[in-house]
């Protein structure tokens, strides 16, 4: 159907899209790729083209590197359980028959739509405070000591707050699984006597896999580069420092470029690792 | 719809999922009551729900602070800017792949995809340098540009599953009854395609009305949008729990309404195609 004549038509259709794109990867990385193989100090003045594969040694090796790949880890992780458990359980119960089921959604899905810095704020501040935050008053209430959450367990807020605004993500997306479910497969195993738990385990939940190995891809990659949340809460400080935030640090905050753009280089390798796995799913789907 | 649900269960279903459900939208809806107290009833020991002196002072006081209405008018311009601009240069694009779809579609699309997941602080400090580079460090223009960079696949893609579901033999049809390009664009695709285009519009205005890192990290006081507005309440003086409750809630508003508008394009949009 195609012929010679639209095809070109579609390639110049195209072109803007794919050049501006190819600028916008291939500019920047190059440069950052360049700037990691040299000593690129400008506070001090310091600039020394070519020192090999100096910055990527003392990134790697440095203990703030396996510090923040290991807090990394944790912090994604974390939140990855969080949302995915709960994200199961809500899609399951607004599956269920009740009233004002399209209002229940919507409450559910509203901290999706707060922008980072305002949903950490709010948390740090009416809840997590050890003066007057929420949680304070309610320790006091059941007459505890009020816990300074984000200098005694800065980890865990953040993973709170995060896991707070990604829980409606997961939901949607398990919820638009749940009700592709055949609903006559499940009655068939309730009529054979299969108990909810055997159900669930073996009707429902192999039935959300994919849905759920693409909630964690996807999460995993915007997790990997957390960044408002830890800005405007601990700024890095008793070990929430990701790798998105040292490199941050080296570049902007101390201003070595050469070691930053190592560390932003490795980031990227990371995150490529990830991405791969996504593109895989993805692409089978395009066929059908 | 086989069974019949007995209503006990029904309304043992309904309190539990209005219970969690409310359990979830709490922090807005405290947020929410917060921006209406005087300061010190925001935090006042034991917290007090919903019988206090509203009041709309906060707002006004945060309306007169000379930076507010910089910032929501910055994150508009943002926002709206980068979007109309990404849509200019995907609808093309999306609309090539969908009705002429060639061998290396596919690999495009997905390319495209890849960029997505390339992380921003990777190329941070080049873009730092390239914007002090032609001097529009802390300008609407370059937010623009960038947010419209970063959203252009998640645009291009999602016009494209819109795109793909307009059946080819309309087409077909419209010439046999003698339409011309023109009114076959006209009158049979663009009202074909306004309803995709506009979702994408809206779920885009979204992420780029929220995105934080470039926002932040690329603006001072000029271009500074609200996202960065509202971080510089982390460092507070004084009693200011209203205030940032009301600033909150003014940055929040308007996104929450076009989010509950857009929840079915979000699993659209932000999965790829990949849950159906």
């Amino acid at each position: 159907m195609a012929t010679e004549h639209s095809k070109s038509a579609a390639r110049i259709m195209i072109a803007p899209a794919v050049f501006d794109l190819l600028v916008w990867m291939l500019v920047p990385l190059c440069m950052t790729l360049y700037f990691s193989f040299a000593d690129y100090r400008p506070m001090r003045g310091v600039f020394d083209a070519w020192i090999g594969f100096e910055n990527y040694g003392r990134f790697l090796s440095s203990t703030s590197f396996i510090s923040s790949v290991v807090t990394t880890l944790w912090m994604v992780g974390g939140i990855l359980a969080i949302t995915i458990t709960g994200g199961v359980a809500f899609a399951l119960l607004l599956d269920q028959p009740m009233f004002g089921q399209g209002i229940v959604r919507i409450l559910v899905i509203a901290p999706f739509f707060v922008m980072p810095t305002v949903s950490a704020l709010v948390w740090k501040n009416m809840f997590f405070n050890v003066d007057s935050g929420l949680f304070s008053y309610a320790y006091k209430f059941f007459g505890l000591q009020p816990y300074d959450f984000l200098s005694q367990s800065p980890m865990l807020s953040i993973i709170v707050i995060v896991a707070w605004q990604w829980l409606p993500f997961a939901t949607l997306i398990m919820l638009t699984a749940v009700q592709s479910l055949s609903s006559e497969q499940l009655e068939a195993a309730e009529i054979d006597g299969a108990a909810p738990l055997s159900r669930f385990w073996y009707i429902i939940l192999p039935h959300l896999s994919r849905a759920i190995t693409v909630v964690i891809l996807i999460q995993t990659i915007f997790l990997l580069s957390i960044f408002a949340e830890i800005f405007v809460t601990t700024n890095g400080a008793f070990g929430t420092r990701t790798l998105t935030y040292l490199v941050y640090q080296r570049v902007l905050e101390s201003q070595n470029i050469g070691l930053g753009s190592a560390g932003g280089i490795v980031a990227v390798i990371l995150a490529n690792i990830i991405a791969i796995f996504l593109m895989r799913i993805v692409g089978k789907n395009i066929d059908n | 719809m086989a069974r019949a649900i007995s209503p006990r269960k029904k309304i043992m279903w309904t309190a539990l999922a209005w219970g969690f459900g409310l359990l979830i939208f709490f922090p807005i809806l405290w947020t929410f009551l917060t921006s209406f107290k005087a300061e010190s009833v925001a935090i006042s020991d034991p917290p007090v729900w919903f019988f206090f002196d509203w009041t709309t002072q906060n707002y006004s006081d945060v309306l007169a602070r000379s930076n507010y209405p910089l910032a929501l008018m910055n994150s508009i311009i943002i926002a709206v800017g980068s979007t109309i601009l990404g849509i200019i240069i995907a609808v093309p694009a999306a609309w090539a792949m969908a009705f002429v779809p060639g061998k290396r579609t596919k690999d495009v699309l997905l390319w495209m995809l890849s960029t997505k997941m390339l992380p921003a602080v990777g190329v941070l400090y080049p873009l730092v340098l390239i914007a002090k580079y032609f001097g529009v460090m802390d300008s609407r223009m370059l937010l623009v540009v960038v947010l419209m960079l970063i959203n252009l696949p998640i645009i291009v893609w999602m016009l494209y599953t819109y795109f793909r579901e307009i059946p080819g033999e309309i087409l077909e049809a419209a010439r046999m009854d003698g339409a011309g390009l023109k009114s076959e664009i006209l009158y049979v695709l663009t009202p074909m395609a306004l309803p995709g285009i506009a979702s994408t519009i809206l779920l885009n205005v979204i992420l780029a009305w929220n995105e934080a890192f470039w926002t932040i990290l690329l603006t001072t006081v000029d271009a500074a949008p609200l996202t960065k507005f509202i971080a510089s309440f982390s460092a507070p003086e004084g009693l200011f729990y209203a205030k940032l409750s009301a600033a909150s809630i003014m940055a929040i508003a308007p996104i929450l309404i076009m989010g509950w508008f857009s929840q079915k394009q979000l699993v659209r949009g932000l999965t790829f195609g990949a849950v159906k």
